[in-house]
This record gives C-alpha cells, sequence and structure tokens, in this order.
C-alpha cells in the first residue's frame, strides 16, 4: 500500500482547482489579472467580476472556521476496489494517481470546530479527488459526521462539489445516497440543523441526496446546481440550453436554494442563521 | 400483446421452433409426433441451457423485453382491486409513475411503480418511464397516505432513468429524489422494494428505500445505465457489454455484494413467457415478505432499515 505515502501537496498538478500556480492569475470570466495576495485576500474570487474560483476544504476551512479551531478526522479511511472494476484503466490505479496529485484522504474531508465560537460538525467536498465523486468514503464520512453532530447535539454544515456517483464503485456508490439521506433523518429527528452549502458543480447523487437536504440550502455565485449535467440535457433534448439554466441564480429563483451568499460573506451567514435555529 | 420481439441470443431456441411447426405443417397423415416430442424436449434444454448461462448484457437485454410485465401488470394480476390514484397536488400527473390502493391477499397496501409503454405512443405517454419531478412527489404523497393509514407500502422499480429534461430540472429533480429518500428512511409503515425490470440510478432509487430490497431473476440495478457507463468511462458507445461485467449489476452480483435481500426467481425464459406464474410467483414472496416484516416492531423496523443502508459501503481503515 506504498501509494499512501505520497509526498506533501503538489497544487500545480490539480489543474481542476483552478488556483493560481505563480504570482498572479486570470478570471477565466472576464480576463482580469489577479495578483496572487490580492486574491487571497478576496478568499479566491475574481475582484472584478466576483467568479468563485473552485477550492477545496482546506481553504473552506481557512474562511469559515475560527482560527486554528478546526480539528480534521477520520483520515483514515481509503476507497477500496469492492468490484475491481476496470475500464480504460483500473480503479485503483485512478485513485493512486488522485491520492498523488492531490492532498485529499478522498473526496470529502469532515472534522469539527467553532465558528464564532459555536462548534459545529463539518464536511467538505474536493472536487480535485475523482471529480469529487461520491463512493464508499464518501458516504461513510458523511455518515460519521452526521453522527458526531447528534452524539454533540451540535449543527451539521457541508460544502458540496460533485460531478456525481463514482462510477467505479458502481451499486456501492448508488447506495451512498440512501445512506447519507438515512442519516440526515436521524440528525432530523434529533432537531439538529442542517446547512447544505453547493458550490460549483453540485450535481448527479450528490444534488439527489444530501446537498438538497439543507434545513438551509445556500448556493455560491453562478454555481453549477443540477441533477443531469447540461452535456446530458443538451444531448436528450437535442436544444439549445437555456442561458444561465442550472446556474445557482436560476436554482434560487426556481425555489430550490433560500439563498446565494458571496463567499466572503459565508462564515457569517453561517453563524447567523445557525444563532437563530439553535 | 406479445410482440414476436426476439432477443439475438434466444434465435436458436426460435429455429428449432420454427422446425417443429415446419414438421407439423408438412406431415400431413404421417404420424412424426415421438420426433416432435423429442424436438420440443430438445427446445425446452436449449431454453434451459441459454438461461442458466446468460451473461450480464444478456440479462439487461431481458429486463427491456418489450413484453415483460410492467408495473401495472402486476398491479392488476399480483394484486386485488386496484385503484389507481393520480396527481402530485402540486403541479401534473406524471404518467411515468403509476401508484395507488390495492390488496395484497385481501391486506390493503399501497403501491408505486414506475411505468414505461408497450408501444411508440404508450412510451411517449409514459415517457419510457422516465419520471419528471412530480412522479417522485406524487410517490412522496402515496407515502403519506400510507403513514396515515398505516399501510405498508409495496414499490416495483423498472426505469432507464430519471427524465435529464430541461423542465424536469427546472423542476427540482434532484431535490424530489432527495426528499424521497429522507422520508422513506423515516416512514413507520413495512416497505418492500422490488426491481422488476431496469433500476437505473437515483431515478429507481427515487422510490427504492425499504426494509427489503429484492430483484426478480432478469432484473439489473445500477449507478448508471452500462451504454452510459460505456460512454463515460470508455467514450465510446460500444463497450456496453464490458460496462456491464463491470458494474456487475445483475441479481445474482446484488445478493453477493449484501446489498440486496433476495432474489426472486422467473419463469424459464424470463418473466414475459409466463406472466400468470411470474405474478403467483412474485404474490407469494411479498405475503411471506410482509408476515415477516408485521413481526418488527415499528420503531425498530425504521431502526433496522437505516442500518442496512448505513452498513452499505466498502472501505479500509489504513493505520
Amino acid at each position: 500500500m506504498a501509494w499512501f505515502l505520497r509526498s506533501k501537496k503538489n497544487i500545480e498538478d490539480s489543474q481542476q482547482r483552478e488556483m493560481p500556480d505563480g504570482l498572479f492569475t486570470k478570471c477565466p470570466t472576464c480576463d482580469e489579472v489577479i495578483y496572487k495576495r490580492q486574491f487571497e485576500e478576496q478568499l479566491f474570487t475574481c475582484i472584478k467580476c466576483n467568479h468563485h474560483f473552485r477550492i477545496g476544504s482546506e481553504e473552506y476551512i481557512g474562511i469559515i472556521f475560527d482560527e486554528n479551531s478546526f480539528t480534521e478526522t477520520d483520515t483514515n479511511i481509503r476507497s477500496s476496489d469492492p468490484l475491481n472494476f476496470v475500464d480504460t484503466k483500473p480503479y485503483t490505479e485512478r485513485l493512486a494517481d488522485a491520492y498523488r496529485r492531490t492532498d485529499s484522504a478522498d473526496a470529502l474531508t469532515i472534522g469539527y470546530g467553532t465558528i464564532e465560537g459555536r462548534e459545529i460538525s463539518f464536511g467538505c467536498m474536493n472536487f480535485d479527488f475523482v471529480g469529487g465523486s461520491m463512493g464508499s468514503v464518501v458516504g461513510e464520512k458523511f455518515y460519521r459526521a452526521a453522527k458526531r453532530a447528534i452524539s454533540r447535539k451540535t449543527p451539521l454544515v457541508i460544502i458540496s462539489t460533485s460531478g456525481g456517483a463514482r462510477m467505479q464503485e458502481a451499486i456501492f456508490s448508488l447506495m451512498q445516497m440512501a445512506k447519507t439521506s438515512a442519516v440526515l433523518s436521524e440528525l432530523a429527528e434529533a432537531k439538529l440543523p442542517y446547512i447544505s452549502i453547493m458550490t460549483d458543480p453540485t450535481t448527479g447523487g450528490v444534488s439527489a441526496s444530501f446537498a438538497m437536504l439543507g434545513d438551509v440550502n445556500i448556493g455560491e455565485p453562478k454555481a453549477l446546481i443540477a441533477f443531469a449535467g447540461p452535456r446530458v440535457v443538451e444531448q436528450t433534448i437535442r436544444k439549445k440550453l437555456p442561458e444561465g439554466f442550472q446556474r445557482a441564480e436560476s436554482v434560487l429563483k426556481n425555489g430550490f436554494l433560500d439563498m446565494i451568499v458571496h463567499r466572503k460573506d459565508l462564515r457569517a451567514t453561517i453563524s447567523h442563521v445557525l444563532m437563530l435555529l439553535t | 400483446m406479445a410482440s414476436n420481439f426476439t432477443l439475438e441470443f434466444e434465435k436458436p431456441v426460435l429455429e428449432l421452433e420454427k422446425k417443429i411447426e415446419e414438421m407439423r405443417s408438412l406431415a400431413g397423415t404421417l404420424d412424426i409426433e415421438p420426433q416432435i416430442a423429442e424436438l420440443q424436449l430438445k427446445v425446452e434444454e436449449l431454453r434451459a441451457d441459454i438461461y442458466n448461462n446468460l451473461t450480464r448484457w444478456q440479462r439487461v437485454q431481458i429486463a427491456r423485453h418489450p413484453d415483460r410485465p410492467y408495473s401495472s401488470d402486476y398491479f392488476n394480476s399480483t394484486f386485488g382491486n386496484f385503484i389507481e390514484l393520480h396527481g402530485d397536488r402540486s403541479f401534473r400527473d406524471d404518467p411515468a409513475i403509476v401508484c395507488g390502493l390495492a390488496d395484497l391477499n385481501g391486506e390493503s397496501v399501497i403501491v408505486v411503480g414506475h411505468q414505461k409503454g408497450r408501444d411508440t405512443k404508450s412510451n411517449v405517454y409514459r415517457n419510457f418511464g422516465m419520471p419528471n419531478p412530480e412522479g417522485y412527489r406524487k410517490a412522496s404523497r402515496m407515502f403519506d397516505l400510507a403513514e396515515k393509514f398505516d399501510k405498508p407500502i409495496i414499490c416495483l422499480l423498472d426505469t432507464p432513468g430519471a427524465f435529464p429534461g430541461i423542465e424536469a430540472e427546472d423542476r427540482g429533480q434532484a431535490q424530489a429524489i432527495a426528499a424521497n429518500l429522507l422520508k422513506m428512511s423515516r416512514l413507520p409503515v413495512p416497505i418492500i422494494v422490488i426491481v422488476i425490470g431496469e433500476g437505473a440510478s437515483g431515478g429507481a432509487l427515487g422510490i427504492g428505500i425499504g426494509d427489503r430490497i429484492l430483484m426478480l431473476e432478469n432484473s439489473w440495478y445500477s449507478v448508471i445505465a452500462p451504454e452510459s457507463c460505456s460512454s463515460i468511462l470508455w467514450r465510446s458507445w460500444d463497450y456496453k457489454e464490458q460496462a456491464a461485467e463491470s458494474l456487475q449489476l445483475t441479481a445474482e452480483d446484488l445478493k453477493a455484494n449484501g446489498i440486496i435481500d433476495r432474489i426472486i426467481p422467473e419463469p424459464i425464459g424470463g418473466a414475459h413467457r409466463n406472466t400468470d406464474l411470474m405474478s403467483e410467483i412474485l404474490k407469494s414472496v411479498l405475503i411471506e415478505e410482509l408476515q415477516e416484516l408485521k413481526k418488527i416492531p415499528i420503531k425498530e423496523l425504521v431502526r433496522l432499515r437505516r442500518e442496512k443502508f448505513a452498513a452499505m459501503g466498502v472501505w479500509e481503515t489504513i493505520s
């Protein structure tokens, strides 16, 4: 199992994260040149057009938690390959590659910490780990985060970003939708708040299970939030998709989000909602 | 009703059957019954041989056979006194999901199932068994009825997937499915789920949480259809057989992997070869399973249901 012993993170390799690799970066939406220091101050959003760059759990933890209050848990569980799945390459190779390229233990990081002094149980997905796909490890970690919320009587806050189910875990990945939703029904019975934050993109098995089930659903600006991705929809209906289709702003208009929150207001908004719900 | 639709791997059987027909018509007054009986035996042997050695892709094809019984066929055969209820009380009635009240051996139950059509016209009406959000919300209404009147729920799964259309997305396909997963996880009534044909992804699971998950012998259940899996992972539509193998999507596979509780046998040659028999088999299994579930106190049943799904998944712990 030597592939667990990867070297420290190598952010240059993970292009899906849209992170700058030098002193400045260019906004993919408006071409604005943003300097690295400014970029970090802006919480990885564009100073000109508010484009929210894709970031990972490490950055979100820095954004929403009280300083040094976060403890990551359950870092020791790893995807196995129950079906010996092989497509154009074996699943084990894809996993090894993901461990090498990212600093994540899977597509979901969980733990606990405080936001303005209030303890929460927390999970944040990592899109750069196999497209943020949900397999058994994501399901189990979500389950443990929810169970921790129940046993500690704290709120649960989850930040999602996912291309959907992890196909290489086939039926096991489908059943994670059931597993995560089932534990949320326990959380609901315990009358504990669950805030779901959907970032770009939140689709497929994740949107059709725990991501859409928040007591309060929050979207990041312009985030793609969908069941079927736009390409699949386009192929099915063979029509051009309307402007803004499946973007957070239209999902809000259609009634499936409570609000859209700029990343710089995320911490304060979570705190505000929890203050009134607990 | 039979469409004379023949699957590629069934052709040897069909040819033998044709030969028997020919012999009969040519025989005239000659007594060829012994030879015919012999051939008939051969037909049965051949069919049994084919059906005992099906590949995963062949099972997918049987699950899609146009003569295969659909949800409403079972509602009107396995069950008695079926009366259909329509509409989600919010937007419209979705014909891709059929539900209502019925009795199982004299006990009233709530039934919910995906519904395909048999020909082009009815398939357009049923949207090929692909529900829109209002279909899941109609099912959700049935779940509320079941809770209110304390009736068991029987769900039949048979869909190529939830419909990926513009309107379906705008009306919250993801939310509609998610809400059902949550509701079914806490409903204080027994729930039995049976995959009767195709169990494709979240569209199937959206009415698929229960205390017992059963599959007909020639049905499939997976995170994605083999063709779509081929197109995404192999970037070509040509690897569907291989994708079906990799996905391990048959009833046998799911039983071996601890996802389902029981495989319901089909008549040789598939459910469509003898729909009366199939309906009877399903009925006896459902009566038996429901009897068992009713012995369990309802709080305990809900706890066990959650535990059942909590246990699903395979991972390893490193030190």
